[in-house]
């Protein structure tokens, strides 16, 4: 699904170049669950704003979905995002003078989607991470938890090759980051690829695979005894 | 463009800031009620100019004599210059075929005038029939001087409507009542009405009983001709400019004046004047464009800002629609989408504010020079083509940098 060959990145700051990624190798297959770790300034920041086609780097290969991912136009990065890619962020990101359900159509609206269709299938997400009720509300009637669910509808909602999560529960408190967690295995149950940037062991461990950035580098790859999340949730 | 979603986004933003958006729409309405207000006081004035010079025919032209300030052919500089009776024919005579109406005019004076037992103090004048089309005089009773009266040098007299209402107040009407100019008794036949009240202040009589009676000999003081009336009004300049010259040429020859000595006798043409004051009202015009235009741009320059500042708090909104997929035109448009509805609306605002103050207030004005201040739909509509224009400028520099957002770093910042 996702490819990655010899992947170099580094910003220049008036003279100085700081080298952030020095040769990233990274594959994932089609429905793995990945966490990726690292402490601030390994580089796990821009590796994703790499996949997530935000960034672009300066040498190596990057192949999504056997498409190659190089020399973008903007509008054609908009178009492959709203295709092959659904974000999930640390603080939620919703827009916040929207109800849960327009939060959720916004990716459709973006694909030319029309309203009706739109709204039928933002609730059908909404429902399926059990928030239909709520589907009106906007975002600042919802907890944390609850705005999670609504961002991971919105992600899913454009039926997106790759699910991106940026610290999915860094935000959230570790009953909720737990009940998030299960949402998204369940997701990733399902055949959904997903990528979980985090730095919290317990949330890495929840994945089946972490790899383990230091330094614009991968020390450690491996794959991992998934622990369940819903063991933690009442 | 048409796209409810979209439409729903600038409401709900506009609502979220009601004061902020009305303070911004202000300026753009305020600019353009005064450019409104502006180009409509410039109509007021040209309307005021044409009708300033409807009062006397718009082809008329006048001559009348000066004091030579230069020696010429002998003759020394400070000698009066009198027109007589052959001049006026002379030209008559030559230009038969220019000239519309004709005639020419003395000021009788020396003179008393009474009626009754009271003593009027008002100027008489001998003038021709043709002298009422000069003037554009309007009769209210009776008739105005004819040739028969010329003819057999009449005692008729014709008044303006002021006199009536100040001497004659207490008759029905004045016709037929006797005026008595220096012991002789003259009949009034008629009353004439004029734009200005001072020219109402006026006692017409034949210019044969002018010159006859009051020892005028064949003396002229001025005299004053119209030119066939011509449809367009540069060719109508032309016309008169040409008479002018030939007229002033003609004059000077005969009273052996130096040509370039312009105190000697004068001639005007209304249709010079015309031009000139039409010339002046369209520097005026031009001006006030100048200005309207400046406080539309002082307007647009606060859109803009607000709009920056907009951008600025939406960026976190904007980068996210970017991680959703929206392509950078898309947040361009409704960045601009924004801008050219708040300013359009405002505008509008505007518009109709001072389109409605100019019909009210408009027909009511009347002072000297400015007659009834409107706006055309033409000039309406270039000022809506001015506001889109603004509106879409005001808003593509903030859409711009909307557009080059950075998805990440404006998703970080807290």
């Amino acid at each position: 699904m996702i490819e990655i060959k010899d992947l170099h990145k580094s910003y220049k700051m008036g003279s100085n170049s700081l080298h952030v990624l020095k040769g990233i190798n990274f594959t994932a297959e089609d429905g793995e669950l990945v966490a990726i770790m690292g402490s601030s300034g390994s580089g796990k920041s821009t590796l994703l704003n790499i996949l997530g086609m935000l960034d672009e780097a300066d040498s190596g290969e990057y192949t999504l979905d056997n498409v190659p991912i190089k020399n973008l136009s903007e509008t054609k990065a908009a178009q492959y995002r709203n295709k092959f890619l659904g974000f999930i962020f640390q603080s939620f990101n919703l827009i916040n003078y929207k109800s849960a359900m327009e939060n959720v159509a916004l990716p459709l609206y973006y694909q030319k989607v029309g309203r009706k269709e739109r709204q039928e299938k933002a609730l059908n997400y909404l429902e399926r991470v059990g928030l239909k009720e709520w589907a009106t509300h906007l975002p600042n009637e919802l907890s944390g938890g609850q705005k999670q669910r609504v961002a991971i509808a919105r992600a899913m909602a454009a039926e997106p090759k790759v699910l991106l999560a940026d610290e999915p529960t860094g935000a959230l408190d570790s009953k909720t980051s737990y009940e998030v967690m299960d949402l998204i295995q369940k997701i990733n149950d399902e055949g959904n690829t997903i990528l979980v940037v985090t730095h919290e062991e317990d949330i890495a461990h929840m994945c089946k695979r972490i790899v383990h950035l230091r330094d614009g580098v991968i020390v450690e790859d491996k794959k991992v005894k998934q622990v369940r999340a819903a063991e933690y949730v009442q | 463009m048409f796209d409810i979603e979209r439409w729903q986004e600038i409401f709900d933003t506009i609502r979220k800031n009601k004061l902020r958006t009305f303070l911004t729409g202000l300026s753009v309405a305020s600019g353009i009620f005064i450019l409104v207000i502006l180009l409509g006081f410039g109509q007021g004035m040209r309307n005021g100019i044409e009708q300033e010079f409807k009062q006397d025919a718009s082809t008329s032209i006048w001559a009348w004599p000066g004091m030579t300030s230069k020696g010429y052919k002998g003759l020394n500089p400070g000698r009066r210059i009198r027109f007589v009776n052959e001049n006026f024919e002379t030209v008559s005579s030559m230009y038969e075929e220019d000239i519309e109406y004709e005639s020419s005019r003395i000021f009788v004076r020396d003179i008393t005038v009474n009626y009754g037992k009271e003593a009027l103090i008002y100027g008489v004048q001998g003038v021709s029939t043709d002298f009422q089309f000069i003037e554009n005089t309007a009769m209210l009773e009776g008739r105005f001087v004819n040739h028969l009266d010329e003819l057999a040098t009449g005692k008729v007299a014709i008044i303006g409507n002021k006199i009536k209402k100040d001497v004659f107040n207490e008759v029905d009407s004045p016709l037929g009542e006797m005026i008595d100019i220096s012991g002789i008794p003259f009949k009034v036949i008629g009353v004439f009405r004029e734009m200005r009240e001072q020219e109402e202040e006026r006692i017409y009589i034949p210019i044969t009983t002018a010159q006859k009676v009051f020892n005028g000999g064949n003396r002229v003081n001025n005299m004053a001709y119209t030119l066939p009336p011509v449809e367009n009004f540069d060719e109508a300049v032309a016309q008169a400019v040409a008479f002018k010259e030939n007229l002033k040429s003609y004059l000077q020859q005969a009273h052996t004046v130096a040509p370039d000595d312009n105190g000697a006798l004068e001639v005007w043409s209304a249709m010079e004047e015309a031009k000139r004051y039409y010339g002046l009202t369209g520097n005026i015009k031009l001006f006030f464009w100048f200005v309207g235009i400046c406080t539309i741009i002082a307007g647009v320059v606060g859109v803009s800002n607000i709009m920056m500042i907009v951008v600025r708090e939406r960026t976190r909104e904007i980068g996210i629609r970017k991680a959703l997929g929206a392509k950078p035109w898309s947040i361009i448009g409704m960045i601009l989408h924004e801008a050219i509805f708040v300013t359009a609306i405002s505008g509008f605002a505007g518009l109709i504010f001072s389109m409605g103050l100019l019909e009210l207030v408009g027909p009511n004005i009347e002072v000297d020079y400015v007659l009834n201040p409107s706006v055309s739909f033409n000039v309406a509509f270039s000022t809506v083509i001015v506001l889109i224009v603004a509106g879409t400028l005001a808003g593509f520099v903030p859409a711009w940098r909307a557009a080059r957002v950075q998805v990440i770093e404006s998703l970080r910042d807290e």
